[in-house]
C-alpha cells in the first residue's frame, strides 16, 4: 500500500533537484506547485483508508497549491514583466551540488532524530531537504518572485514534516496556517508590483540602501 | 469578554475598508481603540483573585486570559489607545502635507487612508488573538497573522526605502516563523506518545511526559522563530529597516506591542520546558542570546546615524534584557515582566516624539537635528525625558526592571552575565545619551533668525505624556494590582512563587 507514497517521496526529492537546476522561472513555479500537490496526495496514499475529513482537506490543499498559488505567482511575474530567467546569484552546478549535499544532510539528520518510526521510508529525509531546498532558492536567486517561490517550498517541506511526524493537528489550526499562508503570498505578490513599479525590476539583491554598514564613499549620511 | 475583545477590532477593521468618510473613519478607529481599552479594563477587574495557579478550566480550548497573557494584552491595548489618539492628528497632517523625503528629496504619496486605518485594526485583533491563545497552534497563526497585517502599515509612505524594509520584513519574519511552525510539530510530536496536542493547559498539565530530546528540538526552533520577530541578535536585520522607516505610530505599535507578542511565544515554550524539567537549557539559550542582544545593540548606537534606526537598536537592547531576565529566572523574572511593560510605553512615546521631530525638521539624520530645544521645545522636554526613562535612570520602572535582573545575576553567582550586561548597560547609555544631548541643545548652522516655534498638535504630546508619567510612577510605585499580577505571571514562568 505505502509503495505509491514511497514512490511519490521520491518524486518530491526529484523536484526539489529540477527546482536547483531549472533555469526558467514559469518551469520553477510550476514545479513548486507539482511538489505542493504531490504533498497534498501523501496522506492520501500513506493512510490507506480514506476518510472524508482527511478527504476533503487534501482537495482543499490541492486546490490552494496546485491551482491558487501558481495562478497568483503567475500574475505576479506577467504584471511585473520580470524576465523569464531566474537570476541566480551561484551557478547551476553549485545550486545542485549544495541540494545533493542537504539531501545527504538530511538523510543523515533523520537518521538521528529520535522521531516515531514511519511506515513511508525517507519521509523524513525528504521534508527536510525540501525545507533546505526552499532556503537555497531564496538565499541564491535574485528575484524577489523566486524568494516567495522558495517560501512555498519552504512550507511544502513543513507540510511533509508534519506528516511524518503524525502531529495531527485540530482542523482550525491547520485552517488557520493556510489562511495565513494565502495571506502571505497574496500580501508578497502585491509588494512585487509595487517593487517592479518602484524599482523598475524585481531584484532584491540591488536592494540595499538600508543598512548600518557604511562605506566611506556615503559620506553625506 | 474574550470574544467580544477580539471580535470588536475584527469588525470595526473590515468596516474601515468600506467606510469612505474620513472623519468618520478616524472616529471609528479612536471609539474602537476606546471600546477595547474598556473592555480589557474590565478584564483587569473581573481577574479572579491573587492568583497563583488558576485551573486550567478556567480557560476555554481556544482563548482564555492567564496572568502573562492579561499583562501583555494590558500592554497592547493601552499602546493601541495612545497610537489611535496620535493617528489621529497624524493622519490630519499627512492629508494637508503629502510627503516628501527631504534627505533624498524624493517626493511620495500615501496608502490609502482606508488602507491603512483597516490594517491597523486589523493588526489590533492578531495582537488580542496572540495574548489570549491558548493553542500554540493558533498562537502561531496570529502571530503570522501580525506580521501580514502589519506589512502594508510599514509601506504606508509610498517610496523604495520603505518598499525595501517591507519586502525585508515580510520575508525575513515569514520565514523565521515557518521554522517556529516546525518547532510546534516537534512539540506535538513530543507530546504523541500521551496524545497531549498543542493545547497550552494539556502540555502544561503533561509536561513530566514529554520526550525530552523532542522538546528540546521544539525549543529551539520556537525561539529561533519567534526570536526572529522578537528582534533578538543575530535574527534582529528586519527590525532596524522597518522602524525606521514606519510611520512614527506604527513604529510605536511594532517596537511596544508587537515585539512583545513575539516574547510572549517564547515564554508559552519556556513554560513548557520549566514543567518538563529543562529549565536550565532553555534558561542558557535565553541568557546567551540576551547578552548577544545586548552587545550587537551596544556597538550599533554608538556609530548611529538615523535617530528612528537608533531606537530600534534600543528595542533590541530591551528585548535582549528581558531574554536576559528571563533566562536568569528566580527574582529577574519579575525584573523581565516589569521592563517589557515599561520599555512598551517609554519607547511609544519616544516614537512619537521621534515623530514631532521628523515633522518639525523633515530628517531622520542625527546630524542635521540640532537646538531642538529652540524649534520645539515641548518636543525636546519630552526627547530629553524619554533618554532618561528609556536607559532606566532611577525613578524610571525600568531601572527597577533592570536592578532586579542584576540583583539575580548577582544573588546566583554569575558575576561575569553581571559583569558583561552592566559594561553594554554603560556603553549604551553613554551612546544614547550623547546622541539624544547633540540633538537638544546646540544651533543649526545655517538656522534662520525669524523661524517660528514648531508648534505640536495637541492629539500628539498627550499620549507621549500620559505614557512617560505611567513609567515614571511604576518607579515610584507599583500598584498593588499590577504587583498581583507580575507575580503570578512569574509563577506561570517559574513554577514557584
Amino acid at each position: 500500500m505505502n509503495t505509491f507514497a514511497e514512490l511519490t517521496i521520491v518524486f518530491i526529492i526529484l523536484l526539489n533537484l529540477a527546482l536547483a537546476v531549472s533555469g526558467s522561472l514559469s518551469v520553477c513555479i510550476r514545479l513548486a506547485a507539482v511538489q505542493g500537490v504531490a504533498a497534498g496526495l501523501l496522506p492520501l496514499l500513506a493512510a490507506g483508508g480514506v476518510r472524508g475529513r482527511a478527504m476533503a482537506f487534501a482537495g482543499f490543499i490541492i486546490l490552494l497549491k496546485g491551482v491558487v498559488f501558481p495562478w497568483l505567482m503567475f500574475r505576479a511575474r506577467e504584471k511585473t514583466g520580470a524576465r523569464r530567467d531566474v537570476d541566480p546569484l551561484i551557478g547551476y552546478p553549485a545550486s545542485i551540488m549544495l541540494c545533493l549535499g542537504a539531501f545527504a544532510a538530511s538523510s543523515w539528520l533523520g537518521s538521528r532524530l529520535p522521531l516515531p518510526h514511519s511506515s513511508v521510508a525517507y519521509i523524513v529525509p525528504a521534508s527536510l531537504a525540501t525545507i533546505f531546498t526552499g532556503f537555497l532558492l531564496i538565499t541564491t536567486r535574485a528575484k524577489a518572485i523566486t524568494q516567495v517561490l522558495g517560501y512555498l517550498v519552504i512550507e511544502n517541506g513543513i507540510y511533509i514534516f508534519g506528516l511524518a511526524l503524525f502531529v495531527e493537528q485540530p482542523l482550525m489550526v491547520e485552517l488557520a496556517i493556510l489562511l495565513d499562508v494565502f495571506v502571505a503570498v497574496f500580501v508578497m505578490g502585491i509588494a512585487i508590483f509595487h517593487i517592479s513599479r518602484e524599482f523598475d525590476h524585481i531584484d532584491t539583491d540591488q536592494m540595499a540602501e538600508l543598512t548600518d554598514w557604511h562605506r566611506p564613499e556615503d559620506a553625506k549620511w | 469578554m474574550v470574544t467580544a475583545l477580539l471580535t470588536l477590532p475584527l469588525v470595526a477593521g473590515l468596516a474601515a475598508f468600506i467606510i469612505s468618510d474620513d472623519v468618520r473613519r478616524r472616529r471609528l478607529l479612536l471609539w474602537t481603540a476606546a471600546g477595547h481599552s474598556v473592555l480589557t479594563a474590565a478584564l483587569f477587574l473581573q481577574r479572579p483573585g491573587a492568583g497563583c495557579g488558576t485551573s486550567a478550566a478556567a480557560y476555554g480550548e481556544w482563548f482564555g486570559l492567564d496572568e502573562l497573557g492579561l499583562i501583555f494584552l494590558g500592554v497592547t491595548s493601552a499602546l493601541f489607545f495612545g497610537a489611535a489618539i496620535y493617528a489621529v492628528c497624524y493622519l490630519e497632517l499627512e492629508k494637508r502635507d503629502p510627503g516628501e523625503e527631504a534627505d533624498e528629496g524624493f517626493i511620495f504619496n500615501n496608502a490609502p487612508e482606508a488602507v491603512f486605518t483597516g490594517c491597523l485594526l486589523l493588526f489590533l485583533a492578531a495582537m488580542t488573538a496572540v495574548t489570549a491563545s491558548r493553542n500554540l497552534g493558533i498562537l502561531w497563526a496570529a502571530i503570522e497573522a501580525t506580521t501580514l497585517l502589519s506589512a502594508p502599515l510599514i509601506y504606508f509612505h509610498r517610496h523604495k526605502r520603505s518598499l525595501e524594509a517591507t519586502w525585508k520584513y515580510l520575508l525575513i519574519c515569514s520565514v523565521g516563523i515557518a521554522l517556529a511552525l516546525m518547532g510546534n510539530l516537534f512539540l506535538g510530536a513530543a507530546g504523541l506518545k500521551s496524545d497531549l496536542g498543542l493545547n497550552l493547559d494539556a502540555l502544561l498539565g503533561g509536561a513530566a511526559l514529554l520526550d525530552k530530546p523532542l522538546l528540546k528540538a521544539a525549543f529551539l526552533f520556537l525561539f529561533v522563530g519567534y526570536g526572529t520577530k522578537m528582534g533578538l541578535a543575530p535574527f534582529h536585520t528586519w527590525l532596524p529597516d522597518a522602524h525606521s522607516e514606519a510611520p512614527a505610530l506604527v513604529s510605536a505599535l511594532l517596537s511596544g506591542a508587537l515585539l512583545n507578542c513575539a516574547f510572549l511565544g517564547i515564554l508559552r515554550a519556556v513554560q513548557i520546558c520549566g514543567g518538563a524539567g529543562l529549565a536550565d537549557f532553555s534558561g542558557g539559550i535565553l541568557l546567551l542570546f540576551g547578552l548577544l542582544s545586548l552587545a550587537t545593540a551596544g556597538l550599533f548606537i554608538l556609530g548611529q546615524r538615523d535617530y528612528k534606526r537608533l531606537l530600534a537598536y534600543s528595542s533590541i537592547e530591551h528585548m535582549g534584557i528581558m531574554a536576559l531576565g528571563t533566562g536568569l529566572g528566580g527574582g529577574a523574572v519579575y525584573g523581565a515582566l516589569l521592563n517589557a511593560v515599561g520599555h512598551s510605553l517609554a519607547k511609544a512615546g519616544l516614537f512619537f516624539t521621534s515623530g514631532l521631530i521628523l515633522a518639525a525638521y523633515k530628517t531622520k539624520r542625527i546630524t542635521e537635528v540640532k537646538g531642538l530645544l529652540g524649534r520645539a521645545p515641548k518636543t525636546a522636554a519630552l526627547w530629553l525625558a524619554g533618554l532618561f526613562l528609556i536607559t532606566g535612570t532611577p525613578p524610571s520602572g525600568i531601572f527597577l526592571g533592570k536592578f532586579l535582573i542584576l540583583k539575580e545575576a548577582i544573588v546566583s553567582g554569575r558575576y561575569l552575565v553581571a559583569a558583561v550586561y552592566l559594561v553594554f548597560l554603560g556603553i549604551i547609555f553613554s551612546g544614547l545619551a550623547r546622541i539624544f544631548i547633540n540633538m537638544t541643545f546646540g544651533n543649526r548652522e545655517n538656522q534662520a533668525t525669524d523661524e517660528k516655534v514648531f508648534a505640536e498638535p495637541r492629539g500628539m504630546v498627550w499620549p507621549i505624556c500620559i505614557f512617560f508619567a505611567c513609567v515614571l510612577g511604576l518607579g515610584l510605585y507599583v500598584p498593588v494590582w499590577l504587583d498581583a499580577l507580575l507575580n503570578g505571571a512569574q509563577f506561570l514562568i517559574r513554577g514557584v512563587p
